[in-house]
C-alpha cells in the first residue's frame, strides 16, 4: 500500500490542479452571493483551448511559441521534486535551490515571450513581474533555508518528511512565520489578489495577465494549465508545512493532503473576497514583509535550534 | 450699449435681441466673467445664410441664476479664447473643426470628432475630403531616454464605448495623458435641425444612452418654453422621480464598479445587482428600464396610480437598505480606502480653470449643481441638498455619489408620497420663431446644456447639445498627471464620462 501512495502525488497533481481553480472561484461567488462558473470550469476551458487553433502576432519569433513549453516543462520538473504525503518521486541535497530555479525558469520564459510580442502592455507586465519577484525571491529562498535548518536536510523532502508535531512546540512561531511568508509568495506568485487580480479585464492594472494577452488556443491552453500547476506546486509547500507529514503516511496522507489543499484554496478564495488589490506601489512592501518574516524565521531557528 | 442679455434657465430670447460684438469686445466680456466666476456653458457655431459664422457664448452666472447670452461674429479667423479662458479649449477646437474657423493662438488645435467631410477644400487641419480618418493625429509626444508610450484603444476589453488614450509615461508614472474621442459621432445636432419632428425625441432620448432622462428634459424644456406650454405639477413630479432614479440607478452601479477596479468583490457584485433593482423601477414607472418613452415634451409619456406608488416605495425601501449595507463596505474596508484616498487628485482651483461640471466639480469642493443653482422643474419647490467633499481624488468622487444617492433616495419618497393631482401631458404648439432658448439641467454625471434657434418658419437652424462629458474628459487628463498608469482604470471609472454624449 505504501508503495502505490509514494508514487501518487505527481498524478494527484496533475489531475487535482485546475481544480483549485474552480474552488477559489466557488469560494469568491459564495461571497458575493452568486452561483459561480462550476467547479471543473478550468477543465472545460483548457479543453476548448487545446481543441483551438492558434494565432500569432507577425513579430513574436520562436521565443514566443517555445515559453509555454518551457512553462509548462519547469513547472512540472518542480512538481516531481515537491513531497506528497511525505515522499516525493526524485529528490536530491539541495533540490530547494533547483526548485526555486525550475519557477525562476518558467518565469523567465514568460517575461521574454512577453518582450518577444512588442506589446506596451506586455512590455508593462514584464517589468511589473520581474520587479516583484525579485522580492518574492528571497522570501521563499530564506523561509526554505529555516526549515532547512529546523530539519536539518537539503532536499524538499527531508525537509517536509522531517517536520512533525513535536517541532510546531519546539519552534511553532519560526514555522508559522515561515508559513505566513510563502503563502504571500504564494500569492503574489499565482498572480492573486491582493498582488494582482486574475479575473480583471484593465490591461494597465494587470501583472500577470498581460504578459500572456497574445497567447491563444492550445498555447493558451498550455499556459493556464501550467499557471494551474504553478498553484499546485507553491500550494503543496505551505500544506506540508502545516500538516506535519512525519505523522502521516500512505493513503491517508494523501486524504489529509488533498484536504490540506482544499482548505488553502477556499483560505485563498476568502481572502480574495474580503480584500481589494493593494496599488502597485504596494506590493514590495508586501514582498519585503514577507522576506522579513523569513529572515525572523531563519534567526529564530539558528538561536534557538542547535 | 448692452454686452449680454440674461435669461433664466430654461427661458428664451428673441434671437435680435443677442447682441452681436466683435471678437474684441466679445473675448474680453467672456474672460472677465469667468474670472469673476461665470462659467463657460456652451460655445457654438452657427450659420448664418450668407455663409458668415456667428459664435454664441452661453455663460452660467451663480449668483444671479441668470444665463448671459452674446455672440460675436466671425469671418475667417478671430482671437482666441483659451490662452485666458481655459473652458473655451475644446469649444474652440469644435468651432474650428464644424465651421472651419480659425482661432489665433489657440495652444492645443486639432481635431476634436473628425466628423465625415462636407467640405470639399481642406480643412483647418489639412485633411482633404473624405481623408479625415478617425483617430489619425498629431499627438502630444514626450522624449527621453526611458520615456515610453502606451496607447489603448479605441477598441477595449470591457463592454465600453470606444476611446483613444495616450500614455506618456516614464516607468509607471504618466506625464501626459491625451485622450481623443470621435469613435461615436453620429451628427445627432445636425440631424435635429430643420426639426423638432418626430424623430427629434429620440435623438435626445439617446445623445448619451444613459441619461435619457438628463437629454429628454433638456430637450423637452426647449419645445416647452419656445411653444410657451406648461407643464402640470403632476407631471414635473414624475419627470423629477425618474431623474433621481436615473441618478441613483447610474451611481450605484459605478459604485459597485469602482470597487470591481480594485478587485473588491463584495460591493461590486451586490451594486451590479441593485442598480438592476433601480433600473427595473424605471421600468415600473415606464415600462422601459433606461426611462425611454417616459419624458415628452408637455409632460410625461405615463400616469403612475396608487398601486405603482405604494410599489416603487417598497422597492425603494429595499434598495436604500441593500445599498447601504453593500457600499458601507466600502467606507469601513482599509483596504479600498488605501486605494481611494489621495489618487487622482483635482484641487479646487484647477476645477474651477477647467470648467469641470456634476460630481467631478462637487467633489473638488465647488458648490455646484444645476438644481439648486438655476432650479427647473420640481427642483424650483423642493430642494435637494447639495453633496460636495473637498479632497478631489477618487475617493471624494465615490462619496460624492453615495450622498447623492441616499439624498435622492429621500426625495423620491418625499415626492412619491405628495404626488399632486392633474393632467401629465400638456399639448405642444408652434414654435416661437427667431428664437433662443437655453436650457439646462442636472444630469447625474453633471451639468446638460442644450441651446436651440429658431427660423422665421419656427423649426430649428441651429441645436446645441453640451453634454457633462465635454466639460469633464479635460478633468480626466489633468487628474492623470504624475500618477501610476496603474491607476487609470480606476480615476476612469470615478469620472466615468461618456464617449457618445461627447461624440454627439
Amino acid at each position: 500500500m505504501m508503495d502505490v501512495a509514494h508514487y501518487m502525488g505527481v498524478p494527484l497533481g496533475l489531475c487535482m490542479a485546475p481544480l483549485l481553480l474552480g474552488i477559489i472561484n466557488r469560494t469568491k461567488a459564495f461571497f458575493a452571493g452568486r452561483n459561480g462558473s462550476p467547479l471543473f470550469q478550468a477543465y472545460y476551458d483548457i479543453w476548448k483551448l487545446l481543441r483551438k487553433d492558434a494565432v500569432y502576432s507577425r513579430t513574436t519569433t520562436w521565443i514566443f511559441r517555445s515559453a509555454p513549453v518551457v512553462g509548462l516543462g519547469s513547472v512540472m520538473i518542480a512538481m516531481i521534486l515537491v513531497p506528497v504525503a511525505g515522499s516525493s518521486l526524485f529528490a536530491f541535497t539541495g533540490d530547494l535551490i533547483f526548485f526555486a530555479y525550475c519557477l525562476g525558469l518558467m518565469r523567465f520564459a514568460t517575461v521574454i515571450a512577453a518582450l518577444d510580442t512588442g506589446s506596451s502592455f506586455e512590455g508593462m507586465g514584464a517589468s511589473r513581474e520581474v520587479h516583484f519577484s525579485t522580492l518574492a525571491e528571497p522570501a521563499l529562498l530564506l523561509g526554505l533555508a529555516a526549515l532547512a535548518k529546523l530539519s536539518g536536510s537539503f532536499s524538499l523532502t527531508g525537509m517536509f518528511g522531517g517536520l512533525s508535531g513535536s517541532d510546531w512546540l519546539a519552534s511553532g512561531p519560526a514555522i508559522a512565520l515561515i508559513a505566513f511568508a510563502v503563502f504571500v509568495v504564494f500569492l503574489a506568485e499565482n498572480a492573486r489578489i491582493p498582488v494582482d487580480d486574475p479575473n480583471t479585464h484593465l490591461e494597465l492594472t494587470m501583472i500577470h495577465e498581460v504578459m500572456i494577452l497574445d497567447y491563444s488556443g492550445p498555447d493558451l491552453g498550455i499556459v493556464l494549465y501550467a499557471a494551474a500547476l504553478k498553484l499546485w506546486v507553491l500550494g503543496a509547500l505551505i500544506v506540508n508545512i502545516l500538516i506535519c507529514a512525519a505523522d502521516l503516511s500512505g493513503f491517508s496522507g494523501l486524504i489529509v493532503f488533498a484536504g490540506g489543499m482544499f482548505i488553502l484554496a477556499v483560505l485563498v478564495g476568502i481572502v480574495e473576497s474580503i480584500m481589494a488589490r493593494l496599488s502597485l506601489l504596494k506590493v514590495p512592501q508586501l514582498l519585503v514583509g514577507a522576506g522579513a518574516m523569513s529572515v525572523l524565521a531563519l534567526i529564530l531557528v539558528m538561536r534557538f535550534t542547535s | 450699449m448692452k454686452c449680454f442679455i440674461d435669461i433664466s434657465n430654461g427661458e428664451t430670447a428673441k434671437l435680435s435681441d443677442v447682441p452681436q460684438l466683435s471678437s474684441n469686445d466679445f473675448r474680453k466680456i467672456i474672460i472677465d466673467e469667468v474670472a469673476q466666476g461665470s462659467r463657460l456653458s456652451a460655445l457654438f457655431g452657427h450659420l448664418l445664410p450668407g455663409g458668415k459664422v456667428l459664435i454664441y457664448a452661453v455663460l452660467a452666472q451663480k449668483e444671479t441664476a441668470s444665463l448671459l447670452l452674446l455672440s460675436s461674429p466671425v469671418d475667417g479667423k478671430y482671437p482666441a479664447l483659451t490662452p485666458d479662458c481655459e473652458q473655451a479649449h475644446l469649444f474652440e477646437r469644435e468651432i474650428a473643426e464644424q465651421y472651419g474657423v480659425f482661432p489665433e493662438g489657440h495652444p492645443w488645435l486639432k481635431p476634436v470628432r473628425f466628423p465625415p467631410a462636407g467640405r470639399s477644400v481642406e480643412d483647418l487641419f489639412g485633411l482633404l475630403p473624405g481623408n479625415n480618418q478617425c483617430g489619425v493625429m498629431d499627438y502630444f509626444k514626450m522624449a527621453g531616454e526611458e520615456i515610453h508610450e502606451v496607447a489603448v484603444g479605441p477598441v477595449h476589453a470591457g463592454i465600453i464605448e470606444p476611446g483613444h488614450f495616450r500614455f506618456q509615461c516614464h516607468g509607471e508614472i504618466v506625464h501626459h495623458l491625451e485622450i481623443s474621442l470621435g469613435y461615436q459621432h453620429r451628427g445627432i445636432e445636425r440631424a435635429l435641425l430643420g426639426g423638432p419632428d418626430k424623430r427629434s425625441i429620440h435623438y435626445a432620448e439617446t445623445l448619451a444612452g444613459d441619461t435619457t432622462v438628463g437629454h429628454g428634459l433638456a430637450y423637452s424644456r426647449i419645445l416647452e418654453s419656445l411653444s410657451k406650454c406648461k407643464v402640470s405639477a403632476r407631471a414635473q413630479v414624475i419627470r423629477g422621480v425618474a431623474q433621481e432614479l436615473e441618478r441613483i440607478a447610474n451611481h450605484i452601479g459605478d459604485l459597485g464598479a469602482l470597487a470591481g477596479d480594485i478587485g473588491f468583490l463584495p460591493t461590486m457584485s451586490y451594486c451590479g445587482r441593485i442598480r438592476g433593482d433601480v433600473l427595473n423601477m424605471t421600468a415600473v414607472l415606464c415600462g422601459n428600464r433606461f426611462s425611454r418613452g417616459l419624458i415628452r415634451p408637455g409632460g410625461v409619456g405615463f400616469d403612475i396610480d396608487a398601486k405603482c406608488i405604494e410599489n416603487l416605495l417598497k422597492k425603494l425601501e429595499t434598495v436604500r437598505m441593500e445599498s447601504e449595507s453593500a457600499v458601507d463596505l466600502l467606507w469601513t474596508t482599509p483596504s479600498v480606502l488605501a486605494r481611494f484616498e489621495g489618487v487622482g487628485q483635482i484641487t479646487s482651483a484647477v476645477c474651477s480653470k477647467l470648467g469641470l461640471v456634476g460630481v467631478a466639480a462637487r467633489a473638488c469642493g465647488e458648490a455646484m449643481d444645476v438644481r439648486q443653482d438655476f432650479p427647473y422643474g420640481i427642483f424650483r419647490f423642493s430642494h435637494i441638498p447639495l453633496s460636495t467633499w473637498s479632497t478631489g481624488d477618487v475617493f471624494a468622487r465615490a462619496f460624492v455619489r453615495w450622498l447623492e444617492v441616499q439624498r435622492s433616495i429621500a426625495f423620491i419618497r418625499e415626492q412619491l408620497e405628495s404626488l399632486p393631482d392633474g393632467d401629465v401631458m400638456a399639448p405642444i404648439g408652434k414654435l416661437a420663431p427667431s428664437r433662443i432658448a437655453v436650457s439646462m439641467r442636472e444630469g447625474w454625471r453633471g451639468e446638460i446644456c442644450h441651446v436651440a434657434i429658431t427660423g422665421e418658419n419656427g423649426k430649428f437652424v441651429g441645436y446645441k447639445v453640451v453634454d457633462a462629458s465635454f466639460h469633464n474628459w479635460f478633468g480626466l487628463a489633468y487628474a492623470m498627471r504624475q500618477q501610476q498608469i496603474s491607476d487609470f482604470p480606476l480615476c476612469n471609472k470615478s469620472f466615468n464620462l461618456s464617449y457618445c454624449g461627447f461624440d454627439l
